[in-house]
């Protein structure tokens, strides 16, 4: 672990695991409870795999009731308590503490309930991002947002994480798709948010809850909104000369008044490391490389496709292709949707970053990310998601040389700097977790993170649930209510009354 | 009783700190266009946004607006419309049914009543568009959250906890709001002459198909001559809005047609016709009668709206009419009594969903929640919290009681 300080064990924890993993048997009877090394070992890390810790013991609920003694067992013997998913995070959200009981939901895996006249379905936590889909498409309805990992990914772990896509510009974030939750406290009290209507009464919980990456509640069941699936979907492949012209293409489609599907742009190495993977036709003569997808009627499709190839040629694109058939159009996805993989191949090791910029930044950031790029002395390749400003450098390394790890951590931090700098921010959809945790001071100052943690307070004062993660120092929930007025003397004695 | 009219973050600041260390309630105001909403108010100062105002930074091609929370929502609008862009979910303007004058309302009042309109449901509520905050907490503590870009998920999302908290947490000085392009064109078709059951039915049909509808309402008998200065006649009205590119709108208003073509006899309407009638939906102009009878905003699963209604007929004379595919029901209590805990016993026996009694007598206000009484531990929690913004109690102290 590469200088990532997490909060210490506590020794009265460690000493009693026996008795705890004991009382855990008796909470979840049969195979629920895990604790020998071997088997925990699959639990050791998620999808930031830098990182690896075994858990105190592993715990897999299966009903409501269980996830509620468990935690409120913990939180009254002051344990801390790690939640997981499918484990697909790329920030760390569920990497597992040494005294923590990592509570692992993938056995909460039915659909509770499908409505097609209201649009909704009502999941358990555990249930694939995928599962969703696949459970309504034979009636031709589908769950919108698609974050790359949509085939393992757990529905709950999208709410803890917010998750995106590469449809999220038309469609929204998993924020704009949940209707309501169920979840249960550190305390175990069990907590209902929104349902299957539209707008929640009193304070949106449910707003603050989805994207708090695990720190304030367990959520134990998920209604989401599905939509009809478009009756077609066409893309375009546009290659330009710069980034700049790409970029400008990308404005000028929005300004058009066009929100496209989706819209993805890759840089040179990306679209060389993805061409030599895949064969995708993609042309290497470009710096900049646009799939641009329109989905509705058909009509309005073509429509469409022939006012972004207006706009194409007028920024000077020098490749447009247009799908013609359903073969086309997977096969310009087919480079994108491989890029990860593809430049696995090209460098033993890479990092994915998720920093999100005003998109007019887009040069400034790309050049700025080539110096990086000589001074650490490591490559690096973009995709991005053009429409809402989200890049993913993805930087290239070798694990087994020693200090490249390090070399690689210190290039992303500078990268996600600069997108703070320019406008932008530290993660569009990977969450901070672990890995951006110490970044937090660029984006908010100390004010803004002690509002952050009072919010903690609200929901588990003790913080005991996925501690380490999200904050770069965990204040004391007495210390942060104290307010700062001086000895009964007024700061504005004299307030003028404008 | 002072009223305090900043012009700066700073002074707000300021404001707020002074009256935190005198532990002096403040009432938040912007232009005052929804103070009839909540619990009565009956604070020593007051806080005007009103001249807290600009556009700070407005970058089409980014689909971003920032304002000052005090800034006019009619200005922003008109700077959007000219960018042929807009707030895409529609907020309501709650000036008419108040008893107020129309297009009154500042930007941080959409953020902190989370309004939205018959685009809900395709396109959301403020809560949905928001992208960051600033704001002075109860402690007078400046904080900020967010962001200006569309994509972020780097820390509590504390912009969407301003959403529905009606000035209760904090002032906000700054918000941030994602844009979007305005349709090309909008057509509206009718279905006339349906009963509230085979409305949701049709409504049903209509949002399950891929036609994209935007909007879907059902106005019953005697309601419909209520909007767009009657235009519609009084026979009831099952509306369909359809917005787009010219084409495609057409295409999916003729695909409809077709779906539609047995449920009752169909009309279309087009262009200002359509938007006017789609106006006065948004702003429950039914009820904008001039009077203080009750008004409930009920929000329901979509297909359970018309079933409570008719339950609760039985049982108190009401006059309904439906927005979001019934998942919006307004109510107006003919004979003056809110029957709150008639209404709300009738909605937890039909699937859920909560109301909020948006428009009443101060005396009906002062002695009945406003809004949905909350399970115990989520009120517990919901009190926590409004603790750990604001421990004194200052920010419109029990308007949300």
């Amino acid at each position: 672990m590469s200088g990532l300080a997490m909060p210490k064990p506590d020794d009265a924890t460690m000493r009693r695991r026996d008795e705890i993993v004991a009382d855990m048997r008796i909470i979840v009877p049969g195979e629920g409870v895990v604790d020998a090394a071997n088997s925990m070992r699959a639990f050791e890390s998620d999808g930031l795999t830098a990182y690896r810790q075994l858990p105190l013991v592993v715990v897999l609920p299966q009903t409501v009731a269980q996830v509620s003694r468990v935690l409120k067992y913990c939180n009254d013997r002051n344990i801390r308590v790690v939640p997981r998913g499918s484990g697909t995070s790329l920030s760390g959200g569920s990497l597992p503490l040494e005294d923590a009981v990592l509570l692992v939901m993938s056995r909460f895996n039915r659909i509770l309930a499908i409505d097609f006249s209201n649009r909704v379905v009502v999941a358990q936590p555990g249930v694939t991002n995928l599962g969703i889909t696949t459970a309504v498409e034979q009636e031709g309805f589908y769950y919108a947002p698609d974050p790359s990992s949509q085939i393992a990914c757990s529905i709950g772990g999208n709410v803890a994480e917010n998750s995106g896509g590469v449809h999220c510009l038309k469609y929204g974030l998993t924020a704009n798709n949940v209707l309501g939750i169920e979840m249960v406290l550190m305390n175990g009290e069990v907590v209902r948010l929104g349902g299957s209507h539209l707008d929640a009464e009193g304070y949106d919980l449910l707003g603050v809850m989805t994207g708090s990456e695990g720190l304030l509640g367990v959520v134990t069941e998920v209604t989401v909104r599905i939509l009809k699936k478009p009756e077609t979907a066409r893309a375009l492949l546009i290659g330009f000369p710069t980034s700049e012209q790409g970029g400008q293409c990308v404005a000028d489609i929005i300004g058009a008044g066009i929100i496209p599907g989706g819209m993805e742009m890759m840089d040179r190495p990306a679209i060389h490391a993805a061409e030599d993977f895949v064969h995708a036709g993609y042309p290497l003569d470009v710096e900049a490389l646009l799939i641009v997808e329109l989905d509705g009627p058909s009509v309005e499709v073509d429509h469409l496709i022939t006012a972004v190839e207006a706009i194409a040629i007028r920024n000077g694109s020098t490749t447009c292709r247009i799908s013609q058939s359903e073969q086309e159009r997977l096969s310009f996805w087919a480079g994108r949707k491989a890029a990860f993989p593809a430049v696995g191949r090209i460098s033993p090791d890479y990092y994915c970053m998720d920093g999100t910029i005003p998109r007019k930044e887009l040069p400034r950031v790309l050049a700025g990310m080539r110096e990086l790029s000589e001074t650490y002395g490591l490559g690096v390749a973009n995709v991005f998601h053009a429409g809402d400003g989200n890049l993913h450098p993805l930087i290239l390394y070798d694990a087994n040389v020693p200090g490249e790890l390090d070399k690689a951590e210190s290039f992303g931090a500078d990268i996600l700097r600069l997108c703070v700098k320019v406008g932008g921010v530290l993660t569009g959809e990977h969450g901070v977790g672990v890995e951006k945790r110490d970044l937090m001071p660029e984006m908010f100052n100390q004010i803004d993170l002690d509002q952050q943690m009072r919010v903690k307070c609200a929901f588990d004062p003790n913080h005991l649930l996925n501690p380490g993660k999200v904050f770069p120092q965990l204040r004391r929930c007495a210390e942060l209510g104290r307010m700062h007025i001086s000895g009964g003397k007024l700061p504005y004695p004299d307030i003028p009354r404008f | 009783m002072t009223s305090f009219t900043p012009t700066t973050s700073d002074e707000v600041l300021s404001t707020v700190a002074w009256a935190a260390a005198e532990e002096s309630p403040l009432e938040i105001l912007g232009h005052g266009s929804k103070r009839g909403i909540g619990r009565p108010q009956q604070c020593e100062h007051t806080l005007d946004l009103s001249k807290l105002t600009g556009v700070t930074l407005y970058e089409p091609a980014e689909l971003v607006l920032s304002a000052k929370a005090g800034t006019p929502l009619a200005d922003i609008e008109t700077l959007l419309a000219e960018n042929a862009q807009q707030l895409a979910f529609e907020p309501m303007d709650y000036g008419p049914l108040l008893g107020g004058e129309p297009g009154k309302g500042t930007i941080g009042g959409v953020l902190a009543a989370n309004l939205s309109g018959p685009r809900r449901l395709k396109a959301g509520a403020a809560r949905d568009h928001i992208l960051g905050i600033n704001a002075v907490s109860g402690r007078g503590e400046a904080f900020k959250s967010g962001g200006r870009v569309v994509k972020n998920v780097t820390g509590y999302d504390l912009s969407k906890l301003m959403a529905n908290s009606w000035g209760t947490l904090a002032a906000f000085t700054d918000v941030t709001f994602k844009v979007l392009p305005a349709a090309e064109t909008e057509v509206t078709l009718a279905v006339r002459g349906l009963l509230d059951d085979a409305a949701a039915a049709a409504m049903a049909l209509a949002l399950g198909s891929s036609a994209e509808v935007s909007s879907a309402a059902h106005l019953p008998e005697r309601i419909a001559a209520r909007v767009a200065g009657g235009t519609l006649g009084s026979e009831a009205a099952t509306l369909l809005r359809v917005e787009g590119f010219g084409p495609s709108v057409a295409y999916r208003i003729a695909a409809l047609k077709t779906l539609l073509g047995k449920a009752g006899p169909l009309e279309e309407i087009s262009g200002e016709a359509s938007r006017l009638i789609w106006r006065d939906v948004r702003d429950c102009r039914p009820f904008a009668d001039g009077t203080e009878k009750p008004v409930w905003r009920v929000s329901k699963t979509p297909g359970e709206g018309h079933q409570m209604v008719l339950t609760l007929r039985m049982q108190a004379a009401v006059s309904a009419f439906y927005d979001w595919q019934g998942g919006l029901v307004w109510l107006r209590m003919e004979e003056g009594d809110p029957e709150a805990a008639l209404l709300r016993g009738l909605l937890r026996k039909h699937g859920g969903g909560h109301a909020t009694l948006v428009r009443a007598a101060p005396s009906h206000r002062a002695a009945l929640p406003v809004f949905e009484p909350q399970a115990p531990a989520l009120a517990a929690l919901s009190a926590r919290l409004k603790q750990e913004f604001d421990p004194r109690n200052i920010l419109n102290p029990g308007r949300m009681a």
